[in-house]
């Protein structure tokens, strides 16, 4: 018994379905193990020991550890680094510099830029040193929320595994070698106008980056500036082309929309705005009103992404069906000449008439979003759709392209490989990309770029792209470096650094400038000198100041646009008829997505990030080959097993996860694997989906085979068992059920129970009673909060060996489950941290009185006085408790020091920890609010996972003050606690979640 | 010691004899004490003390690396907190349960036939308490600062938390050691006494003159040792009851479906004496045959471990049953799960194994072929001894690993080192027992001889009584 082999059974998935139908009621599960669970496959299925990774020798164990503990367990040293002010003077959102008080932090407003738009941030500053990212109330994309990545960019900072010096041919070296040979070169291209001169960026939305591409392309008329980031959206690019015969960006206005409908986009994590949209889209989503003001969401979906979640109507479909379901739904307002809904299937078409009426019944408060890697003709379709229900200014608007060049991308990338091939590149600057990795296999980069006699790399890391430059040149972080950017809907921001350079790596702006001959100039002069003009006239320094202290510059959000669509994509009085479905091409589809967590492998070295658990799989560590239910069934695919994916001659190995919900013949690939230069944490890491990518279908791409090879990966998740097994843990209804009886959340009640029943006498509490309810209806299930938990409270990573033996450390999960058929399941999310029981369990058991109950109602762990028996853990109920069972904390690496919370301990081995109700930020408001002789009021205590919720689904406060938000939300009908029956009575309470189905569909 | 009243008792136990016949005082004393003083040793115990001793050897290792890396070598996790040791603990202290029943409960029950085996039993019950004891500071996270589990007046004002089982356990183990190590080296002293004057080595004479405290064998002294004998046997007596109570309070106390239930003080307790009962046999039996101690530890002695045994089975398997019978019968949908989990779910073969190890097997013993038949009984308890090891482990495993929440579900399985820790306790239990048999007389000496006289008193009264008619 207890030499457990990794081992997944293959399903019998037509009596799954039986199953579920059989069952019928809120049969929740999360994964086809557990739904399997509910007959004679429970036997075979409850044979596995997902944990235990195979033979788990401990030698082996130990290595892979220290290997994948990563940032955690890196020793790369930094003796020499000071913390240092930058030298100009930076402007505190609070205070000014010189009031810095010893354990009080400042916060600096700042933003950060991922695939050329920026999010609005304030950044926690202990001394000089950020610690803590939250979001910026006053930045239109932020509206004080942050995503998963923004709050592990702070690790990015501080990350051992940076470059750290100029290096020349794979040699360290200094600086001023560098710029020698490179002025050499820039001197022959000045002779003739730069015409062997290129440069590669990232997209650019920066002004001042594009002013100093401009000036330099002003230089050197000759030499031509390429783009190519993946996470731009060419698409989305050349639909807003072809149906406004202009590059627009549009923003959405989710909090006017009142059916909203996603064609395959996950835009409440990722893209453009997606912190901005999660917060109002989730205040359309939220019962805690009454429910009236509650939307309605459709979403058509490839894979399942947690955006789909939310969606009060699922449809799932490969992304080639996804297409044509584009082009039906358009048919059915007159515009183009798509095929019959007749070729979707029968259901579906029915499905698509009833979302169309829908749709139809809410012109002008209605919205339809398409997903980036469609193509652009379904989003030129769906801007038509849009624009025929009369929402375009009411719900959507169009702006100015963000980007300082917007242009396709992958085109931008391909001329410049067909230079590069044809040997007209003489020079080559990448700024701040990876192509080598990142770019389609056809495109060979790395093959032409040995051609180039000059190439520069300017980076953060000395990634794949370094590896194959002359020279790299380390890039100054977000964090250390001054300059601009422009958020989703044109507001810029200035981004102001909270650090000198830890590693003196210079930002893309003075590296243009010294190429430019500006040599030294400094990124400060550089970006002020683009505001000087633009920011009006005299009392210019006082709305500098202004700007670095909102974070945000006034007047400079893009105003909406006319925009007039092209008169093919208008609506026709009579329809056309309809295209006879065109013949599908036979075999499998793949779908290329970014990675929730790395995004396109940028991330990959974050150890936070790694770490996460990816929403609705549950993975960490790596990517997995995603495929649906019937895909399984039809080719015997069991969890893990290695398959071969084969596209036009090219091959890639990977193993397969089954995710209920996903499109049929589909396979979803996730970039941002398989990276080899990426750093400790990153390297050899999962698969590299680009192999398989090519640039004239980088979306998805057809007539795929999938070989099975028989062998077995063991693919690391954190929730293997999903199950609710009947019981009442994420309780719904919808909003009929719920007008019908609003007492839905205690019929579960067990009849006669008290709850409250105890030998031991309760607490009194006549000062503040902390707690936090959570709000089920608005969690998407995104993770930031789990990654600002991380950040607040120096929760170590623990590497994949240690997840895979149950060990990960978050003190703050996001729990799934899944309820329904697998092939259609609707997804439910919750958020589980420390309940903070009034009759803890885990209390009466510690022998050593380590963890106690405060006069305030905290639980609280005293970690100088754990010996670590575990005893707390085994009695939880909700299995909050971490244990260290190993040093997980870094105490050696310095870098790494910086970055923590000082107002945190960082923990040792052998100790139990768990949320604390962020208890260093409920003892800061203390003390500011005894300095002034007041108590603290609502409001005035914010948990780090609460700051982080874009949706506001976590409120905190004083249950004591009858006026608090956590006191009027627990008087909601909609409060219920988890596993109360037991009598813990948790501080922590769920709102139900309440959802919006449409009647027509139900009756489907 | 056991004086008088006692006809009834070894009249009714006539079959076969406590003592095999034909021996005399001297022969007796002779052959217990030539085991320790002149015999030489067989190969057999040089084997075994070399096999414990190397298992002995890997437990340092064991232990020398647990507290260089930290306990995550194990492979407990969240959400089984426990494994192997608490698994450890609870077996070899219910192991040491025998021990204590032979030398207390059936000293002051009058029952002859214990004797011979109860020196043997003691001992064995001391050292599975060490090993025992061992554990509970192993697991800690921090070892180093395991005595915050002891009530001292510390300058911080702190205490334990006393509401806290495993503070009950620190008292209940630590006592229970205490007494058993007491009465035992108080029921060793006169035999000590008698090696000392029979060993012909200065140096044994000088270390067993030590510890034997003097002992003359006056009358006073022989009366001074009844009365402590008996009073130790008193304080012991509770113990037996006590100490595993204590320890299934580990569980029952908690809110852990499979684990909170009331059935677990006299189910752990029974449990615990089936087990013991299992293990000296596991041990007498090899041993009676490697020192040709067949005549005092007779066949009779056997079999009645065997029946104790039986009951005490029987009881366990009411135990299994009830644990059935009350996730059904209290309408919990979480303690119906945990059964169904713990009877079909993936440690169902480990379930299946303890009913059949403990439930089936011991039904042979209901014939006396079985409980006669040496060879069959040593294989049937081991079958025990692991059996009540694979219940611990169902206890403490399949109750964690799928609780209260399912996204929370886990699996657990022991790596090398926990095997490596549990096979260097069992080396540290047999190399302790190697070096008893090999310095310390296995058999109470005075207590066979006072036996002896009895026995064979009433045959002579009743002899002179017919002569007399």
């Amino acid at each position: 018994m207890n030499s457990p082999t990794q081992k997944h059974r293959r399903f019998n998935f037509g009596d799954l379905r039986d199953n579920v139908r059989r069952e019928g009621g809120p049969n929740n599960w999360r994964s086809l193990d557990e739904l399997a669970g509910t007959d004679e496959f429970r036997k075979f299925l409850h044979g596995e020991f997902p944990e235990q990774a195979p033979a788990f020798s401990t030698e082996v164990g130990r290595r892979g550890f220290l290997k994948l503990m990563g940032a955690s367990l890196a020793f790369g040293g930094l003796t020499a680094c000071g913390i240092q002010q930058p030298r100009e003077e930076i402007v505190p959102y609070v205070r000014a510099p010189e009031e810095i008080v010893p354990g009080q932090p400042l916060y600096f407003a700042t933003a950060m830029p991922l695939g050329g738009v920026g999010l609005g941030l304030l950044v926690e500053s202990h001394m000089g040193r950020p610690t803590k990212i939250e979001g910026n109330p006053s930045h239109p994309a932020s509206l004080g929320g942050t995503d998963a990545i923004a709050q592990a960019s702070v690790l990015e900072l501080y990350d051992p595994d940076r470059s750290k010096s100029v290096a020349g041919r794979g040699r360290l070296t200094s600086w001023s070698s560098f710029l020698g040979p490179m002025r050499e070169h820039l001197a022959n291209q000045n002779a003739k106008n730069g015409a062997g001169l290129r440069i590669l960026t990232g997209a650019v939305s920066s002004p001042t980056l594009g002013r100093q591409l401009q000036e330099l392309l002003e230089q050197y008329p000759a030499a031509r500036w390429h783009q190519y980031d993946p996470l731009w959206r060419d698409s989305a690019f050349e639909g807003g082309r072809q149906a406004f015969g202009e590059p627009i960006d549009l923003c959405y206005r989710l909090k006017r929309a009142d059916v909203v409908l996603s064609l395959d986009a996950d835009f409440l994590t990722q893209g453009p705005g997606h912190v901005r949209y999660l917060k109002d889209f989730a205040s359309r989503r939220t019962a805690r009103n009454g429910g009236e003001s509650l939307n309605r969401f459709y979403a058509v979906e490839s894979m399942p992404t947690a955006t789909g979640t939310m969606a009060d109507h699922r449809l799932s479909l490969a992304v080639r069906d996804i297409e044509i379901f584009v082009r039906a739904l358009a048919w059915e307002f007159g515009i183009g000449s798509g095929p019959a809904a007749a070729a979707l299937g029968k259901k579906d078409a029915r499905w698509l008439k009833a979302v169309k009426d829908d749709l139809f019944r809410h012109k002008g408060s209605c919205l339809v979003i398409p997903g980036s890697h469609l193509s652009a003709e379904a989003h030129a379709l769906s801007h038509a759709i849009n624009h025929a229900l009369g929402n375009f200014d009411r719900t959507l608007y169009a702006i100015g392209n963000v980007a300082a060049r917007p242009e396709n991308h992958l085109e931008s990338l391909r001329d410049l490989v067909e230079e590069m091939k044809a040997e007209k590149v003489e020079v080559l600057l990448i700024l701040g990309a990876n192509p080598v990795y990142t770019a389609p296999a056809d495109l060979e980069f790395s093959r032409h770029l040995r051609k180039v006699p000059m190439c520069v790399h300017h980076g953060l890391y000395q990634n794949e792209t370094a590896g194959l430059c002359q020279w790299h040149i380390p890039a100054a972080h977000y964090l250390e470096s001054w300059s601009d950017i422009r958020a989703f809907d044109g507001t810029v921001s200035i981004v102001q650094p909270l650090i000198a350079p830890l590693y003196n790596g210079r930002s893309e702006h003075e590296f243009l400038a010294a190429l430019m001959g500006q040599t030294g100039k400094k990124g400060y002069e550089i970006v002020r000198k683009s505001w000087k003009e633009k920011l009006l006239g005299g009392e210019d320094e006082a709305l500098w100041r202004r700007a670095l202290h909102d974070g945000v510059v006034s007047g400079t959000a893009s105003p909406p646009k006319a925009v007039k669509l092209a008169s093919a994509l208008r609506t026709s009085g009579s329809r056309r008829q309809p295209l006879p479905p065109s013949p599908r091409k036979k075999g499998l589809e793949l779908v290329f997505r970014l990675d929730p967590s790395v995004a396109d492998g940028r991330f990959a070295n974050n150890g936070w990030l790694q770490e996460l658990p990816k929403p609705l799989t549950k993975i960490v560590w790596e990517n997995a080959a995603l495929i649906g239910v019937a895909t399984a069934e039809a080719m015997g695919l069991a969890n893990g097993d290695l398959v071969e994916l084969k596209l036009e001659g090219r091959s890639l190995e990977a193993p397969v996860w089954i995710v209920p919900g996903h499109g049929k013949e589909s396979v979803t690939l996730h970039l941002g694997y398989g990276r080899k230069r990426a750093g400790r944490v990153g390297n050899g890491l999962g698969f590299d989906a680009n192999a398989l990518r090519v640039s004239y279908a980088p979306g998805a791409a057809h007539g795929a085979k999938l070989v099975q090879t028989r062998r077995q990966h063991s693919l690391v998740s954190t929730q293997h068992h999903h199950s609710m097994e009947s019981r009442h843990l994420v309780r719904t209804a919808t909003k009929e059920q719920f007008a019908r009886n609003p007492d839905f959340v205690h019929e579960s009640k067990i009849p006669g129970l008290d709850e409250n029943l105890s030998l031991y006498p309760g607490f009194e509490y006549d000062g503040y009673a902390w707690s936090m309810v959570v709000d089920l209806g608005a969690c998407v299930g995104c993770n930031a909060c789990v990654t600002a938990c991380q950040a607040e409270n120096n929760v170590p990573v623990v590497g994949k060996e240690e997840v895979a033996a149950g060990r990960e450390m978050h003190w703050l999960r996001v729990d799934g489950y899944h309820q329904g058929s697998p092939d259609a399941p609707k997804f439910l999310h919750q958020p589980v941290m420390c309940q903070h029981c009034e009759q803890a369990p885990c209390e009466v058991v510690c022998p050593v009185n380590a963890t106690v109950h405060s006069p305030e109602g905290l639980n609280e762990m005293v970690y100088n006085r754990c010996v670590g028996t575990r005893y707390c853990s085994n009695n939880c109920p909700y299995k909050v408790r971490r244990f260290n069972f190993y040093q997980y904390s870094d105490l050696e690496t310095e870098s790494l020091k910086l970055g923590r919370n000082p107002d945190v301990t960082v923990r040792n081995r052998g100790v139990m920890e768990k949320c604390s109700y962020c208890v260093q930020r409920i003892n800061l408001a203390r003390i500011a609010a005894k300095n002034e002789d007041r108590v603290i009021l609502d409001g005035e205590v914010v948990t780090a996972c609460q700051s982080a919720c874009p949706t506001d689904a976590i409120v905190f406060g004083d249950r004591n003050d009858k006026g608090s938000r956590v006191a009027k939300l627990q008087g909601s009908p909609l409060n219920y606690g988890l596993l109360t029956e037991l009598g813990t009575r948790p501080r922590t309470s769920y709102l139900a979640r309440v959802t919006n189905p449409n009647p027509e569909i139900e009756a489907l | 010691m056991v004086v008088g009243k006692s006809e009834s008792f070894t009249a009714t136990l006539q079959e076969a004899p406590l003592i095999e016949p034909g021996h005399s005082y001297a022969s007796m004393t002779e052959k217990i004490s030539d085991i320790v003083l002149t015999k030489p040793h067989p190969r057999s115990w040089a084997i075994v003390f070399l096999t414990g001793l190397s298992l002995l050897m890997l437990m340092l290792y064991a232990v020398l690396y647990l507290f260089i890396r930290g306990i995550g070598i194990w492979g407990i996790n969240v959400p089984v907190g426990w494994g192997f040791a608490i698994i450890n603990l609870v077996w070899w202290i219910g192991i040491g349960h025998a021990g204590t029943l032979i030398s207390a409960i059936l000293l002051l029950l009058h029952q002859d036939w214990r004797t011979s085996i109860n020196r043997f039993a003691e001992a064995m019950t001391l050292f599975a308490v060490a090993c025992a004891g061992l554990f509970p500071i192993l697991h800690t996270g921090r070892p180093w600062l395991v005595y915050y589990l002891i009530p001292y007046p510390d300058t911080l004002g702190l205490w334990p938390q006393f509401r806290s089982p495993l503070v009950w356990d620190v008292f209940a183990i630590s006592t229970y050691a205490s007494v058993s190590l007491l009465f035992w080296y108080v029921g060793l002293l006169p035999d000590l006494a008698t090696m000392r004057d029979r060993a012909k080595n200065r140096f044994a004479r000088v270390i067993y003159g030590l510890f034997a405290l003097g002992w003359r064998g006056s009358a006073r002294h022989w009366h001074r040792h009844q009365v402590a004998s008996l009073l130790l046997a008193g304080l012991a007596t509770p113990l037996v009851v006590s100490v595993h109570t204590v320890v299934s309070w580990d569980f029952a106390m908690s809110i852990i479906p499979g684990w909170h239930a009331t059935i677990f003080p006299p189910y752990f307790v029974a449990g615990a004496i089936y087990a013991g009962f299992a293990m000296v046999m596991t041990l007498v039996i090899p041993i009676r045959h490697w020192y040709g101690l067949q005549d005092f530890i007779t066949i009779r002695h056997i079999e009645n471990m065997a029946k104790i045994t039986l009951a005490t089975g029987l009881i366990v398997c009411y135990g299994y049953l009830m644990e059935a019978f009350m996730a059904w019968y209290s309408a919990n949908p979480y303690e119906q799960f945990m059964m169904h989990n713990r009877q079909f779910g993936p440690y169902a073969p480990v379930y299946w194994t303890l009913i059949f190890c403990n439930g089936v097997v011991i039904q042979a013993l209901w014939f006396k072929k079985v409980r006669t038949n040496v060879k069959i009984l040593f294989g049937i308890s081991l079958i025990v001894g692991v059996g009540m090891w694979l219940e611990r482990y169902i206890i403490v495993v399949t109750s964690l690993h799928r609780d209260f929440l399912p996204s929370s579900w886990g699996m657990y399985a022991g790596t090398f080192w926990d095997y490596a820790t549990f096979l260097g306790s069992i080396g540290l239990f047999l190399t302790l027992l190697m070096l008893f048999v090999r310095f310390v007389p296995m058999i109470s000496g005075f207590e066979l001889r006072e036996l002896w006289w009895k026995l064979n008193r009433s045959a002579k009264d009743e002899a002179s009584d017919k002569a007399a008619a």
